[in-house]
């Protein structure tokens, strides 16, 4: 019985997204306690040096940082379990209301991101597999190869200077509005560095739409098509572009997992109050529950998106669905 | 040491936008007028993080205490000169050959709750912060208070185990607030109850702290502003590009680079210089930095205005140990005033180390925006004597471990200083002060002088004790110190009546305004 619903795909597919985000867990609890520094240290600087012994006694209990390592581990998954993801003594918040206003501030930003990816992406790689090594072909490359290699705090920076100095135009230097509260300036303030994120992925999307037309292109079933006489239009489209987008689709879903923790130097330079900012705070503050519990949230989000893009899959491509 | 947290893209960032824009010339300008404006408005600032806490007690973060000095009273001030002021205290009397210190409170005097500050608020604070189970960070500062009493409801009378001149002037520290004595810790980490001139009114964690006018205030000059918001713009460059573009109207720097690019335009850029220093710290108890020879070698090797030029583009100067206005240090006096190599060479022979030396030296990386490029000049310059600097360069966090640890031969630091010479220093250089393991040099004369130094209430003889202390130090070459930077104070045209301090204090939003 055991073993056959072990078999079943649903199963093992659970059982394996709860190994990785154990992993991740013991993970990030590790790499973070190897990090010189503990809360004392990063709350007082080099004041610490003056503390007595019995004000750093009683610090330390306080931030419960004289409990051995596993009881801390295992205490705070427990909570986690239950929904306490804990406290941040910084904010003076728990660490689920942080999370869920800081959560859908980035969530947004990776859509938008996408959306301007794909909007610049797509077309300029079918553009350029129209006519390879022509001049079109050529911009395409140029594009791709600057998204590839301009960093995202030089272009985040430059578009600030330009807008903001030489425009006046600078809805970032505001106070962060959410969608709920202010539409339009919350649109505005995600403009620039989902522009940002999106130059940096529509690279990837580029090259994966141009080589994937050339490569479908070049199939039987597009002469026959062709021979058959559907018009270019059509042919171009739902015969092309269709077929290409199974690995479009594929390159996507990776950049979402990027664009989830990529997201911190953007949301550091045009100042949104998002989950990698969160994830920042915290290993300055050296805040554990904080770091430990967000990079979970961040880890989770980016399984579920891995699911629903192998989801897509099925629905796009036949053939992942018969296999 | 001031603790500003910077952003790991920081430095970088200022250096695009700085080459991107190539803004030339940063002259000075005046504060941003004393003119005083209309009254009312909310006045933007804007700064990199958010206060680490709200305890005051605890708060030793600089934009912590920038936000909490204008919400919590303490029973002095300091004076735009740095000179002690009243504060909650009105007056304050030494009897009893320095051993009784009788302060007498201001009357009318209320908490932003309503509840009237007296005596026994100020005995309950002081009692608090000197019990180790607070782990208050001023408990140091009232070390020679043995018994607080507070016969009245107007007097508090600290009874001292000796006397204690620099201890009217480090009362006036906002880790020294003066707090209700129905208040706890727990209480005010999410809200605030002072006697200062402004109130927390909302709070969005990493996004926004705004102030409120205190209607309660006691001071003769009410504040003008309805409200200050305090806008977290975790980078430096764009906080800039936020004044440009007028959401934000003033905000300090400490990056020169980033200070460059916010002049012209509507903005307005006041330097005011630091009492924080910049320093070679040298453990004079390792190896061989024991050697006095060694320590002046290196102190004869070393060019200081290079180090300014090369490090922070000259914006700053040189500087001794004393930085406070009215004690400085005189930087020509010390062994080597000017770079000397063949000095250098000598007192390396003195030390019987002709062929030179190594010496290591921990350096933090993104703690302040100069470290690494004072470390790369030291060493180049060092190298030139035969000593050779091996520069470890650590995050901040590790630097401040194992700065806390004293486990290092040399660093390279920025350091905070204080008004009185005694506060900044008594706990470095004295034997017994609780950062002398960090100082790593101490001498039966330092101990004597600083002694004297807090027992005399005179003016001109604390000056002399202090110039001797100085002279002590440079002589010894306990340490190496380089010069003083500025903050650079940047303000909209809208903006009237701040005045920058030295200490990089904002208590004037006070007597701020904006149009």
């Amino acid at each position: 019985m055991v073993r056959r619903l072990l078999r079943h795909r649903v199963v093992r597919r659970i059982a394996s997204t709860i190994g990785t985000l154990l992993g991740v867990a013991v993970f990030v609890f590790v790499m973070l306690r190897a990090i010189p520094g503990n809360q004392i240290t990063a709350g007082l600087g080099t004041e610490a040096a003056a503390l007595t012994p019995a004000q750093r006694e009683a610090l330390t209990q306080y931030y419960g940082l004289d409990r051995p390592l596993p009881v801390q581990f295992f205490s705070w998954l427990g909570n986690v379990f239950t929904g306490n993801l804990g406290f941040s003594a910084r904010a003076q918040r728990s660490v689920l209301e942080l999370t869920l206003s800081s959560l859908p501030v980035t969530l947004e930003l990776a859509v938008v991101s996408i959306v301007l990816a794909l909007l610049i992406g797509v077309p300029l790689g079918m553009l350029a597999a129209s006519k390879p090594e022509s001049p079109r072909d050529v911009v395409g490359q140029v594009v791709s190869l600057a998204g590839l290699s301009v960093p995202a705090f030089l272009l985040a920076t430059t578009l600030l200077s330009v807008f903001a100095a030489e425009l006046g135009f600078n809805p970032n230097g505001r106070g962060f509005a959410t969608l709920a509260q202010d539409p339009l300036l919350n649109l505005q303030q995600m403009f620039m560095p989902a522009l940002v994120l999106g130059f940096g992925i529509a690279a990837p999307i580029l090259r994966t739409t141009r080589t994937a037309v050339l490569d479908i292109r070049s199939n039987d079933f597009i002469r026959t098509a062709r021979a058959k006489g559907v018009p270019p239009r059509r042919l171009q489209f739902k015969h092309v572009l269709g077929n290409a987008l199974v690995p479009i689709v594929t390159m996507t879903g990776l950049q979402f997992g990027y664009l989830l923790g990529g997201a911190v130097v953007v949301e550091q330079i045009f100042s949104l109050p998002g989950i990698g900012r969160q994830v920042l705070l915290g290993i300055q503050q050296k805040e554990y529950a904080v770091v430990q519990s967000t990079v979970l949230v961040i880890a989770l989000a980016f399984v579920l998106v891995n699911l629903l893009t192998d989801l897509l899959y099925r629905i796009i491509d036949p053939r992942v669905r018969a296999s | 040491m001031r603790y500003p947290f910077r952003t790991s893209a920081g430095p970088l960032v200022a250096v695009t936008l700085a080459a991107a824009l190539a803004v030339a010339g940063c002259s000075s300008s005046g504060p941003s007028g004393s003119a005083s404006g209309a009254a009312g408005g909310t006045l933007v600032v804007g700064v990199t993080s958010d206060p680490d806490t709200l305890f005051p007690w605890k708060a030793t973060q600089f934009q912590a205490v920038n936000v909490l000095q204008n919400v919590y009273g303490t029973l002095t001030e300091f004076g735009q000169d740095l000179k002690v002021v009243p504060g909650l205290a009105k007056e304050w009397k030494t009897t009893d050959g320095g051993k009784t210190l009788t302060l007498t409170l201001r009357d009318g005097v209320t908490f932003s709750d309503g509840s009237a500050m007296d005596s026994a608020d100020v005995k309950f604070s002081l009692d608090k912060i000197m019990d180790e189970k607070t782990a208050a960070v001023a408990r140091a500062s009232l070390a020679s208070v043995s018994a607080v009493q507070a016969p009245d409801a107007h007097t508090v009378v600290l009874k001292l185990s000796t006397p204690d001149a620099a201890l009217p002037g480090n009362l006036a520290s906002t880790n020294l607030a003066i707090l209700s004595s129905t208040d706890t810790e727990q209480k005010l980490g999410s809200a605030t109850n002072g006697t200062g001139p402004y109130k927390l009114s909302k709070r969005t964690p990493s996004q926004s702290l705004t102030l409120a006018k205190n209607d309660k205030y006691w001071g003769s000059e009410k504040p003008k502003l309805d409200a200050i918001e305090f806008r977290v713009i975790p980078d430096e460059s764009s906080i800039v590009s936020a004044m440009q573009s007028g959401n934000v109207q003033l905000a300090v720097f400490d990056d020169p680079l980033v200070a460059k690019t916010a002049e012209g335009g509507n903005l307005q850029v006041a330097k005011t210089p630091q009492l924080s220093y910049h320093v070679l710290q040298l453990n004079a108890r390792h190896g061989d930095l024991a050697n006095v020879n060694v320590r002046l070698a290196i102190q004869c090797a070393i060019d200081r205005k290079q180090v300014l030029d090369a490090a922070a583009l000259g914006e700053g100067e040189v500087t001794g140990p004393i930085t406070a206005p009215e004690f400085k240090s005189d930087p020509a006096q010390r062994p080597c005033p000017q770079r000397d190599l063949t000095k250098a060479a000598d007192y390396l022979a003195k030390a019987g180390k002709p062929d030179g030396l190594h010496v290591k030296a921990i350096v933090s990386q993104g703690e302040y925006a100069t470290s690494v490029n004072e470390a790369q000049s030291l060493k180049a310059q060092l190298a030139e004597a035969k000593i050779t600097l091996d520069l470890e360069t650590l995050e901040s966090g590790a630097f401040v471990d194992r700065w806390v640890a004293g486990t290092f031969d040399a660093a390279v630091a920025l350091n905070g200083g204080r008004p009185d010479p005694d506060g900044m220093y008594g706990r470095y250089f004295t034997s017994k002060g609780n950062l002398n393991k960090v100082a790593g040099y101490s001498s039966p004369k330092l101990d004597q002088l600083f002694a004297a130094g807090k027992a005399s209430t005179d003016e001109a003889q604390r000056k002399q004790i202090y110039s001797q202390v100085s002279a002590e130090l440079e002589n010894n070459a306990a340490w190496i110190w380089l010069f003083t930077g500025f903050t650079y104070t940047a303000t909209t045209s809208q903006v009237k009546g701040f005045v920058p301090m030295v200490n990089g204090s904002l208590q004037y939003l006070r007597t701020t305004t904006v149009s």
